[in-house]
């Protein structure tokens, strides 16, 4: 199918929003756009970060999930107390597959469900004596953990419990960080407040804890990775690229991060950010306080993996700018026989996305490297600075769509007919179910690493195996193909 | 008789517990049955019936026991002078947890363990002070408390917290049952004290169903953990307790509040004298700067 022009996309967009009744229409018009490169500032053409509308079946989180589930959660000596009732923590264990080294339940703790598990009593008495108690339990249960944060669920910031007297308390009696963190559900729109009320937290009673310390020994070359969840093993298939041009990696933010990581990388020479949602405050804080600079980096796909090591080599000395070039030819034969292997399988074809954080964007370069095309891209939980990066980054009169409520995705695929679509596992089975190939994009569908040339050799092998599956064949019914094959099922009978 | 679910609310320290448990005393003197649901973390809604200090709770025996499930009715209703029936919902100390869910918490469970029965003809709910969340209107929800009496007095504050109520009670009655049956003057001998509540009542739909006298009797029983009907019931104050109990027995005028503005309530005081007429020139004004003036 050929690629819509700008008026058919402008066309479908207001087929689709059809349907709405008055208020909705008018709102969801603003989160639907018509992608144009000649735009320097997103605002021009979509809204985003603003309260879902009820009953369109958003697939956002909350800020609980951004605090726990994406920034903290990974810290992996740490221990992250679920606040609140049982099933926030427990439902969400385990599953955005942070993969982390050590002994769980002895020295790392990533993939346990630590919970206060409140009840009744709980709620009508308070439940800052319990929570206390558990520390101290904590501390006797697994004396190797390195701190311990608090993640709030919703009943904590309505019964007003005083988590930060707590936490004061027990640094002091245990002598170890231990940080409450704010991040109750209700608040704000999305993950997204999650995200920055966890930065705040590390801000405010983590980052400051080595000032004016100097005992760790510096060098010129010292980076951080910030937001890289390491997903299927992303920072480490990304750290082994920075280590091989000369730099030292000092911190992991937070994927197979310690809080050790953390607290030292103030003393870095530069922070290179990987997802800017949802790390980007920590670093203008950084920059802010420490003049710390950074700068944001791709690692999907060749093309952009080389314009990204060039990018960072180009904030230090001759000796890390002659390494990323050694890299780059170095990887070369590599990323060339995968694309020589699967770009004629997948050329031409066309994606549809719809994820958060950074890879709505992100990925674009990888699916291109490969020769395929995203014709619609659109962020969960996104602010305009998210889309101001995107509209370079997406083709002329392509769709993008904010916050797409189910109705809006289902219209889109129906009329676009995508050949892949990316995006989460509520998505996942209802595009299957119309016969469209599908790779769920948040935890890269138990696959990865994607992150770095070894990831972009798994995610060439991943989308040609979805897409190009013998099962998709199946699909329609025998007596719905066309007349020969009917005649064929008549014959048979 | 059916059992007729009846809530108690008015502005804090009015007399709501001391009232309703006089009240209550008399209506089982008249031979009915009654239970008394204190809605308030103080726990003082039983004492004078108990002659207790204050009635273990629900919420601190749940929390003792581990959760509410793992308790049983007889732990936590208590019989007391007259075979009135006593729970206190209970609920935390000042400043910490959510003594609204207490009230929901312990209003659940009497229903789930059977506490109403068939047997009881009243049922009173005494709630604290203001209706300051949900919790603290879980007894005018539906199927709870059909009938609300707001205790007040010719005080500017208590008018204006009964009238508040009445607006609470307006939400809810437009989508239950709920009906407001009567303000209860328990005075505090101010001026044309019962002319006024009188006009008050009327301005919001209902009647002022009895005027409670001042009487240091009330207090001389209190200190002896007694309503008035047991400690001398042949006060003069014991029979305006049964009085306001027959009235209430024979009550049936339970209407949907039409709860005043700001304004109409401030004309209503200055009728009465109770403030002055506004003079708009001194607002803002500094005990400093009218000297001056002056």
């Amino acid at each position: 199918m050929a690629a819509l022009t700008r008026e058919e996309t402008e066309a479908l967009i207001q087929e689709v929003l059809e349907i709405y009744p008055e208020q909705a229409k008018k709102d969801r018009a603003k989160h639907l756009a018509v992608n144009d490169q000649s735009l320097e500032k997103s605002n021009k053409c979509i809204t985003s970060n603003r309260k879902s509308q009820p009953g369109v079946m958003t697939i956002r989180g909350c800020a609980y999930a951004g605090s726990k589930g994406v920034v903290w959660g990974p810290i992996k000596d740490m221990i992250h107390i679920s606040h609140g009732p049982v099933g926030c923590g427990q439902y969400s264990r385990a599953g955005r597959r942070n993969y982390y080294v050590g002994t769980t339940g002895v020295n790392t703790f990533g993939t346990m469900n630590f919970t206060s598990d409140f009840t009744e009593k709980d709620i009508v008495f308070g439940g800052d004596k319990k929570l206390a108690k558990i520390m101290t339990e904590i501390e006797q249960l697994f004396p190797l953990n390195k701190g311990i944060s608090i993640q709030s669920e919703c009943p904590i910031g309505l019964i007003g419990d005083d988590i930060e007297a707590v936490a004061k308390k027990a640094n002091k009696e245990i002598g170890k960080p231990v940080v409450p963190v704010r991040c109750e559900g209700f608040r704000g729109v999305s993950q997204s407040l999650g995200h920055h009320i966890a930065n705040d937290a590390i801000r405010d009673w983590v980052l400051e804890n080595r000032d004016g310390d100097d005992s760790f020994p510096t060098t010129p070359y010292d980076v951080a990775v910030i937001g890289d969840y390491n997903i299927g093993g992303d920072a480490w298939a990304s750290r082994t690229l920075l280590e091989e041009m000369g730099l030292r990696v000092v911190a992991q933010w937070s994927g197979d991060g310690t809080i050790a990581e953390i607290e030292k990388t103030p003393k870095v020479k530069l922070n290179l950010i990987h997802c800017y949602r949802s790390m980007n405050y920590i670093a203008r804080h950084m920059e802010e306080k420490y003049k710390i600079p950074w700068i944001e980096y791709n690692f999907f796909g060749p093309t952009k993996i080389a314009e990204s090591l060039r990018r960072i080599a180009s904030h230090f000395d001759d000796t890390i700018k002659e390494g990323a070039e050694r890299v780059i030819a170095r990887y070369e034969g590599e990323y060339q026989a995968v694309i020589d292997k699967y770009k004629p399988r997948l050329q031409g074809k066309r994606v549809m996305l719809y994820i958060g954080g950074l890879r709505p964007r992100h990925v674009i370069g990888a699916y291109e490297d490969l020769g395929m095309e995203v014709v619609g891209t659109g962020y969960e939980f996104g602010h305009n600075d998210d889309y101001d990066r995107t509209i370079k980054e997406m083709g002329n009169s392509t769709l993008i769509y904010d916050d797409v409520t189910g109705y809006e995705f289902e219209e889109f695929v129906k009329r676009i007919q995508p050949d892949l679509i990316g995006s989460g596992i509520k998505e996942k089975y209802i595009f299957q179910k119309m016969g469209i190939p599908f790779r769920q994009m948040h935890s890269w569908d138990y696959s990865g690493p994607y992150h770095g040339y070894d990831g972009f050799a798994i995610f060439a092998r991943d989308m040609d195996m979805t897409l190009n599956n013998p099962c998709w064949k199946q699909v329609k019914a025998p007596w719905k193909t066309d007349a020969a094959s009917s005649e064929a099922v008549k014959a048979a009978a | 008789m059916a059992l007729r679910q009846c809530a108690i609310y008015g502005k804090g320290g009015i007399g709501k517990s001391t009232t309703t448990q006089n009240l209550v005393s008399a209506l089982a003197e008249l031979g009915n049955k009654v239970m008394i649901v204190g809605c308030d973390p103080k726990a003082d809604s039983t004492r004078l019936i108990l002659h207790a200090k204050a009635q273990t709770t629900i919420m601190s025996l749940a929390a003792e026991a581990g959760s509410v499930e793992d308790l049983e009715l007889e732990d936590v209703l208590k019989v007391g002078y007259g075979g009135i029936k006593c729970v206190e919902s209970g609920g935390p100390e000042p400043g910490v947890g959510c003594a609204g869910r207490g009230v929901i918490t312990a209003i659940n469970f009497l229903e789930e363990e059977g506490a109403y029965d068939d047997e009881l003809d009243f049922v009173f709910y005494d709630v604290l002070g203001d209706v300051v969340c949900g919790g603290f209107a879980m007894p005018i929800r539906e199927n709870k408390a059909q009938e609300i009496y707001i205790v007040c007095s010719g005080e500017m504050m208590a008018m204006y917290a009964a009238n508040n109520i009445a607006k609470g009670i307006v939400k809810y009655a437009n989508s239950g049952s709920v009906r407001l049956a009567g303000l209860i003057c328990n005075s505090r001998e101010t001026a044309r004290e019962d002319e006024l509540i009188s006009a008050l009542a009327a301005k919001i739909g209902t009647t002022m169903i009895h005027f409670v006298p001042r009487d240091n009797v009330v207090q001389r029983a209190e200190i002896r953990r007694m309503t008035v009907i047991e400690y001398e019931p042949n006060a003069k104050q014991a029979d305006e307790y049964r009085q306001l109990a027959i009235k209430i027995r024979d009550n049936r005028n339970f209407i949907i509040p039409t709860p005043i503005t700001m304004d109409e309530l401030e004309e209503l005081m200055m009728e009465f004298g109770i403030i002055d007429q506004e003079d708009e020139s001194i607002i803002g004004k500094t005990a400093a700067a009218e000297a001056a003036v002056a």
